[in-house]
């Protein structure tokens, strides 16, 4: 029997849906030409020929705002990615080992999670140079103790149970073990985390475009856009507006999309 | 006679099912009753009804009457008043019952306040006197987890019984509890019960164990009453064929008398095995080292079928998986077929596999039953191709009676019966010599029992397969096995031929054991 899906997981799966589709969409197509600047025609207010405006330089917002989500969810993307991929592997490792090795990794992990996050992405980015593989560097950096301590959490109770004790008296090793019976059973709260992890990268993409160590210009970002239309509130209010919904809109997606999935994919769920 | 309480044609659907079908039953003040029924016969949606705790969902109609009032008719408030203070409640789990966060007593004077006016210190002083009724006298200012589970269970009975209610409902007590203590706990319900002039509903799906205390049983089946009638002759002469049938499940016969084994070339030899554990202990603190396993021995020889039994606590399971090389040792060594066995040799491996208590918990909820079936044959040299293991296993669910139908089924759909067929099948895969089965009855149904231990002894017959079991079912242990250990406090106390150990046991801790194990035969002897 299916679960039934709820508000937050059907409302956060469309949101997430549709900025993934529009970023997509930007690769390939755009209101209005990202590199056409129209200097007379800028910081113009919301019209039928530009929806949501123009900036500084008369480009297009909506345009811009497409393809920097294609930007932002890039590399929050590619960043969640790099955390998971070494992350739950080491997690799984250290459950399936105890002892000693799962100690180191994990006063290591602490290690990791004892700086600001922001403040190292800073130093990264820093010595690397700004640019999108800097940022999703250190965002992914910061990613991977995160989904190690999930998955570890969420193994280490799946090694006293019986069906993994089976599974050693079939002979067969952790890894193998790790692989077969660990890993799908884990798979549920990974996503859950893996959600929640798009919506803090995406955040901190922003940031870190914002304060200029993310992607450059002219590759637009939301970051970026927000930060040009700091010295301009006063004349296009407007222009801060909108890459500012967008974000709260996006990371809000991924949280309903990820507190969803928990409800959804909760065994314990109360039948109400 | 005046009936403490009446039900009058009880029934309940629960999700438009019908699972209830008109319940007529009547309790005397001072009366245990025992209900008795399989999983699923309604047994604890009975106990439910009667408390107002069943789910919204759930219709319920006739009449449930505790000295004449009608509790159905009554509105939620009125009720919420009679739970407690006139119907006191003991479920299975005590931990779940009770707050972790708070003393035994507390809870106690928690409850009384709930329900009398009484300051603080009388409460707390009928609370220290409702615990010394139930033999805590002295433990009220612990915390549960500072309790064994026989005396968290003697708490949730202090609360349930301290406000005196007139009617008191025990769904399976004690099954979450070691032999012991539940017979110490049962004794104690039926001794308040008596004391207080209250009526006990004692619900069980352990027809010996409610024998022992009900004075009248009462048999459910599928939601309806089959039979009832006073214990005694309810057990000697059932009128019903169902009950009958129960009856018989319940009492398993002894196994016949075997020559004893020749011990001179054990299949399994295990030497002076010692398990310790570190406990506590810190940067300055020297941790306690507890010794589970304390310098055990024991053998079995090619064919033959030995008992391992003991109390909860006395390293049953940490023996065996010491003997399966699932857990470090600190000394003593496991020979099997005459080799030493740590773990990694792979061809003596195959040779010993294992039954787990919980078919629910052992089998990987997330593959299909024949590859759960097939996932031992990891350790056949060559590893047979996936199309090889398919039908291999599709082969053994044949023999285990499930059929190859079934065999992309998950888990979830099977019942409990048939989940601990699909393990039987993955221990036997490889047709090991020596199958280790940890209370691989317990957790099922004694209709189901009965299959179960009879699939394994035809299939262990036909492969010359030696068996170890490992329970605390006493039935279990006289009618699958030749030898038997004693284990108590990680030590093997006694050993010998079965029917010996039962006749003559030589140690008190081994007699405290047998004397505490509900059984039949003894009942109706």
């Amino acid at each position: 029997m299916p679960p039934r899906m709820n508000g937050r997981l059907i409302t956060g799966a469309l949101l997430a849906g549709a900025f993934a589709t529009l970023a997509l969409l930007s690769l390939v197509w755009t209101p209005a030409p990202l590199t056409q600047l129209d200097i007379a025609a800028r910081l113009q207010a919301p019209s039928a020929s530009h929806w949501l405006g123009t900036d500084h330089l008369g480009r297009d917002v909506l345009s811009l705002l497409m393809r920097g989500a294609a930007t932002s969810l890039g590399v929050a993307s590619l960043a969640v990615a790099l955390g998971a991929l070494i992350g739950v592997p080491l997690g799984l490792w250290a459950a399936a080992r105890a002892g000693w090795l799962d100690e180191l990794l994990m006063r290591g992990n602490d290690i990791v999670f004892a700086f600001p996050p922001l403040l190292l992405a800073v130093l990264l980015t820093t010595a690397l140079g700004p640019g999108a593989v800097s940022a999703i560097l250190a965002v992914g950096v910061f990613n991977i103790p995160v989904f190690a301590r999930v998955a570890r959490g969420l193994a280490l109770p799946l090694w006293q149970r019986e069906f993994v004790l089976a599974a050693r008296v079939a002979g067969k090793g952790q890894g193998r073990i790790s692989r077969e019976h660990v890993l799908p059973n884990v798979a549920g709260g990974l996503v859950v985390q893996l959600s929640l992890q798009l919506s803090l990268a995406l955040l901190a993409e922003t940031g870190l475009s914002y304060i200029g160590l993310g992607t450059q210009p002219p590759q637009p970002s939301w970051g970026r856009m927000l930060a040009d239309a700091q010295t301009l509130t006063a004349l296009a209010p407007t222009l801060a507006l909108f890459p500012g919904l967008a974000v709260a809109l996006a990371v809000l997606a991924f949280h309903l999309l990820a507190d969803g999935l928990r409800e959804w994919l909760d065994p314990h769920r109360e039948a109400r | 006679m005046s009936a403490r309480l009446q039900l009058q044609d009880l029934r309940v659907t629960l999700a438009g099912q019908p699972r209830l079908h008109g319940l007529d039953l009547s309790l005397a003040p001072g009366e245990v009753l025992g209900l008795v029924g399989e999983s699923g016969s309604g047994k604890s949606l009975t106990a439910l009804a009667i408390a107002g705790l069943l789910p919204s969902q759930a219709t319920t109609t006739g009449r449930v009457l505790l000295d004449g009032d009608d509790l159905l008719a009554l509105p939620e408030a009125a009720m919420d008043a009679r739970r407690g203070a006139a119907i006191g409640l003991v479920f299975q789990e005590p931990m779940q019952a009770l707050n972790p966060l708070m003393t035994v007593s507390a809870q106690v004077a928690e409850a009384l306040r709930l329900h009398r006016p009484l300051s603080r210190r009388e409460a707390t002083h009928e609370a220290e006197a409702a615990l010394a009724r139930v033999g805590l006298a002295g433990l009220g200012g612990r915390h549960p987890h500072e309790l064994s589970g026989g005396q968290r269970q003697r708490g949730v009975i202090a609360i349930a019984m301290a406000l005196r209610p007139r009617l008191l409902i025990a769904d399976e007590p004690t099954t979450a509890l070691d032999v012991a203590a539940q017979a110490q706990v049962l004794a104690l319900l039926r001794e308040l019960v008596r004391e207080q002039g209250s009526a006990l509903l004692l619900i069980s799906h352990d027809l010996p164990l409610v024998a022992g205390v009900a004075d009248r049983i009462a048999v459910l089946q599928h939601g309806r009453l089959v039979e009832q009638g006073p214990a005694r002759a309810l057990l000697q002469s059932p009128q019903q064929p169902e009950t009958a049938a129960l009856i018989a499940d319940s009492a398993l016969p002894a196994r016949p008398r075997v020559p004893a084994p020749d011990l001179s070339a054990p299949l399994l030899a295990a030497t002076g095995l010692v398990r310790e554990v570190r406990q506590g202990g810190g940067l300055l603190a020297r941790p306690r080292v507890k010794r589970l396993l304390d310098g055990v021995s024991l053998q079995v020889s090619p064919g033959e079928r030995v008992g391992l039994v003991g109390a909860s606590g006395s390293g049953k399971s940490t023996l065996l998986r010491a003997l399966l090389a699932l857990e470090k040792l600190q000394a003593g060594e496991v020979r099997l077929q005459g080799q030493r066995f740590t773990g990694a040799e792979r061809g003596l491996r195959r040779q010993m596999q294992i039954v787990f208590q919980d078919p629910a918990a052992s089998l990987d909820p997330r593959w299909r039953a024949w590859e759960l079936v097939a996932e031992p044959l990891a350790l056949r040299d060559p590893v047979p191709d996936r199309a090889l293991q398919r039908r291999l296993a599709c082969d053994w669910l044949d023999r285990v009676g499930l059929g190859a139908a079934v065999a992309d089924r998950f888990p979830h759909q099977f019942s409990g019966g048939q989940r601990q067929r699909l393990a039987i099948a993955r221990a036997l895969i490889l047709e090991p010599a020596l199958l280790v089965l940890d209370e691989a009855a317990s957790a099922l149904d004694v209709s189901v029992r009965g299959q179960v231990l009879a699939l394994i002894d035809t299939l262990c017959r036909e492969h010359g397969t030696a068996l170890l079991f490992v329970t605390h079912d006493l039935g279990v242990v006289r009618a699958a096995t030749d030898r038997l250990y004693v284990l108590d406090a990680g030590r093997i106390i006694e050993s010998g031929p079965t029917a010996e150990v039962f006749a003559q046991p030589q140690q008190p801790a081994t007699r405290a054991l047998l004397a505490a194990m509900p059984d039949l035969a003894t009942l109706l002897a």
